[in-house]
C-alpha cells in the first residue's frame, strides 16, 4: 500500500472543522500537545511503515 | 550488610629481577570481563598474565543485572550456579508514570532454561567469584594486582612498561587485550578516540541498605510524585541492598550532588522514609560511543574499553562478557598457532553487537531525556497516551534490555527452519532428558542432529537427539528433523534439514577462517 495523496475525506469541510473544534479553547502549547498525541495515535491507526516514511517525506518537503 | 572488601596481594613480579619470557597473551584491567576472558583462555589451555593497577574489586554495585546470555557465559566459565543462587531473579519489569503503572514486561514468559532471564547481583561479587575462579588455573592465569601499565609500544609484538609498587619493569606480549574499562588508559596510550553521542544529562546511583519486602521486580518510572519532572530506577539486590537511579537534569553539579545531605534526602523521597543506610554514591553522564575498530594490529579492545552505552539497558557489563564470548576461543586458536586472521571476525561480530547495543541505549536515553521542543513533546504524549491507550505502552522506553544480537552473514540456512535459532543466532537452550542442552555445547564446534542420525564427520563432536516439545519448538518448526552446527561460543553456525559429511566438513573449517 502507499500513501494515498488523493482526495479521501467525504466530507472536507467537515472533517476540518471537527480538526478545529478539537482545538477550540485551547493555549498553543495545549495545541501543540494535542496534535503530537493526534500524530502517535493516527500512526498506530496506519500502522505501515511504507506509508509513514512517504508521509514523513511529503510533510518535510512541503514546509 | 555491607561488603566485607578485602585486598588480594600483592606479590613483586618476576620481571623486575630478570627479564621475563615473551608472553602469549597479556590482559589489562581485571574487572569482569577481563576476568573473564582470563579464564576462557584457561580453559582452552592458553596463559594469560593479569595486570590491574588496583588491589580491590569493584567499589559500588555498578554492573548489577546479568542476563541469560551472561549467565551462560559465566556457566561455563565455572562460576553460573554461584551468580543465579546469589543473585536476586527477576524477569518482569514495571514502568510507571507519575505513580501509575503504564506498561510492563516479562523477559522469560516461557519455561525450559537452565539460566533465568536476569540475576541482579553486585558487581563485586561477580569479580570475587572470578577471581576465586582464577586462581584454581595458577599456572594458566597470572594475576598481578597493583600492576599499573605505563607505556606500551607493538611492532610485530607489544612491549609493555608497568609500574609496581617496587617499581617498572618491562614486559613482553604476542597479544594485549584492553579490559581496562571506559576511561581506558590504551585507548589514551594508542591516541583512539570514541565516536559517537555524549549526552547532557546526568544521573544520581545509590547504593542503600535496607530491610524491605520489595517484589523482585524492575520499577522505572517517569515523572514520579517523589521526584517531579524527572526519572529513577530502583532494583533489588542481594543483601538488602537496592539500587537507585535519579535522574537530575543535565545542570545538575555532580559534586554537590553526591553529598550526603543532597542524597539521603532525595532517597527518603523515593522510599518513603529514613530507614537506610547510605552504601555508595556515584553521579554520571551518559554517553553512547564506541571505537571505530577494536582490533588494532596486537592490541585488542573488549568491553568498555571499546565501546559504551547509557546504563538503562543492562548492555555495558552484558555486552562486554559478549565480546569475551566471541574472542575467547579465537585468540585461544591464535595463541595455538592459528591464523590471527581469525580475529578480524572478533571485530566484525563485535561492533555489529555494538551497534545494535548503542542504537537501543541511544533510543532510550532520547526517550528518557528528551531534547526541548519536539522531542520532548512526543514522548509527553506517549506517556500521557500510555495510561489510557494499550497501542502507545509499546513505544514507552525505559530500556530495552540486553540480548545477545545475531551476527550477519554466517552459514548455510534453511527458511523452513525457525527464526529464533537461524544462523549467528545463540543456540537457544532446552531441557533434555538428563540435563541440559546448553551444557552440552561450546569449548568445540558440535553438530547437533536432532530427529536424525549423525552424518559421520571426521574430527567434529556430534549430539544425536531425540525431538522434545521445546526441541521441535525452538530447533525444528515444521520440519521432522534437521542438522545445526555449532560453534565453541555456542553461536549456531549452520544447519540443514540433511546435509554430506563433506558439506558440514567444509561449514566446520569455515568456523575457523574469517571470511570478510
Amino acid at each position: 500500500m502507499s500513501l494515498v495523496t488523493n482526495p479521501n475525506l467525504k466530507a472536507p469541510d467537515t472533517a476540518y472543522a471537527a480538526l478545529l473544534a478539537a482545538h477550540k479553547g485551547m493555549t498553543e502549547p495545549e495545541s501543540q500537545a494535542l496534535n503530537a498525541r493526534l500524530v502517535l495515535i493516527l500512526m498506530n491507526h496506519i500502522g505501515d511503515d511504507a506509508v509513514l516514511a512517504e508521509a514523513f517525506d511529503l510533510a518535510r518537503s512541503t514546509g | 550488610m555491607a561488603y566485607d572488601y578485602r585486598p588480594f596481594p600483592y606479590t613483586a613480579p618476576p620481571g623486575l629481577t630478570a627479564p621475563e619470557p615473551r608472553h602469549k597473551v597479556v590482559i589489562v584491567g581485571a574487572g569482569p570481563i577481563g576476568l573473564a576472558l582470563a579464564i576462557d583462555l584457561a580453559q582452552y589451555g592458553v596463559p594469560s598474565v593479569v595486570l590491574d593497577d588496583n588491589n580491590v574489586v569493584s567499589v559500588g554495585s555498578r554492573a548489577i543485572c546479568w542476563s541469560k546470555r551472561s549467565l551462560e557465559i559465566l556457566d561455563r566459565l565455572g562460576v553460573g550456579a554461584k551468580c543465579v543462587d546469589k543473585g536476586v531473579i527477576w524477569k518482569v519489569g514495571r514502568t510507571l508514570h507519575r505513580d501509575a503503572e503504564v506498561w510492563n514486561f516479562d523477559l522469560q514468559p516461557e519455561p525450559g532454561h537452565k539460566m533465568p532471564a536476569f540475576v541482579n547481583l553486585q558487581q563485586y561479587y561477580v569479580e570475587e567469584y572470578l577471581v576465586t575462579r582464577a586462581m584454581e588455573f595458577p599456572d594458566l592465569v597470572d594475576l598481578r594486582w597493583k600492576n599499573k601499565l605505563s607505556s606500551l609500544t607493538q611492532t610485530d609484538h607489544v612491549t609493555l612498561t608497568v609500574e609496581t609498587p617496587d617499581g617498572p619493569y618491562s614486559l613482553e606480549a604476542d597479544h594485549l587485550v584492553a579490559c581496562d574499562g571506559a576511561r581506558s588508559d590504551i585507548r589514551g596510550m594508542m591516541g583512539l578516540d570514541f565516536d559517537g553521542e555524549l549526552f547532557e544529562e546526568r544521573f544520581l546511583i545509590a547504593d542503600i541498605e535496607m530491610q524491605g519486602d520489595f517484589p523482585s521486580e524492575r520499577r522505572f518510572w517517569f515523572q514520579p510524585n517523589f521526584h517531579p519532572g524527572q526519572s529513577a530506577l530502583l532494583h533489588k539486590q542481594p543483601d538488602n541492598i537496592y539500587r537507585i537511579d535519579l535522574q537530575l537534569g543535565w545542570d545538575a553539579d555532580p559534586e554537590a550532588e553526591r553529598q550526603p545531605d543532597r542524597v539521603i534526602p532525595r532517597i527518603e523521597k523515593a522510599i518513603g522514609h529514613r530507614d537506610f543506610r547510605l552504601d555508595w554514591v556515584s553521579v554520571y553522564t551518559f554517553q553512547c560511543r564506541r571505537l571505530a575498530r577494536f582490533v588494532h594490529g596486537r592490541v585488542i579492545f573488549c568491553g568498555d574499553s571499546a565501546h559504551i552505552v547509557s546504563p538503562f539497558g543492562a548492555r555495558g557489563g552484558n555486552g562486554g562478557l559478549q565480546d569475551v564470548d566471541a574472542l575467547g576461543w579465537r585468540l585461544a586458536a591464535v595463541a595455538k598457532g592459528h591464523d590471527p586472521a581469525i580475529l578480524n571476525a572478533y571485530d566484525r561480530e563485535r561492533q555489529h553487537g555494538a551497534d545494535e547495543n548503542l542504537l537501543n541505549s541511544s533510543r532510550t536515553t532520547r526517550f528518557m531525556s528528551p531534547a526541548p521542543g519536539a522531542e520532548r513533546m512526543f514522548r509527553d504524549a506517549v506517556l500521557t497516551l500510555a495510561a489510557k491507550a494499550p497501542f502507545a505502552r509499546p513505544l514507552v522506553n525505559s530500556g530495552r534490555l540486553s540480548a545477545p544480537c545475531t551476527y550477519p552473514s554466517i552459514g548455510a540456512d534453511d527458511p523452513q527452519l525457525p527464526t529464533l535459532s537461524r544462523p549467528g543466532s545463540v543456540a537457544p537452550d532446552a531441557p533434555l532428558p538428563q540435563g541440559w542442552l546448553i551444557d552440552q555445547l561450546g569449548r568445540e564446534p558440535i553438530l547437533l542432529a536432532i530427529g536424525q542420525p549423525a552424518p559421520k564427520v571426521a574430527g567434529l563432536k556430534t549430539l544425536e537427539l531425540a525431538p522434545t516439545p521445546q526441541l521441535q519448538t525452538r530447533y525444528l518448526g515444521s520440519a521432522p528433523s534437521a542438522l545445526y552446527l555449532i560453534r565453541p561460543d555456542q553461536i549456531i553456525a549452520a544447519r540443514w534439514l540433511s546435509a554430506t559429511p563433506a558439506v558440514i566438513s567444509e561449514a566446520a573449517k569455515s568456523i575457523w577462517k574469517d571470511r570478510t
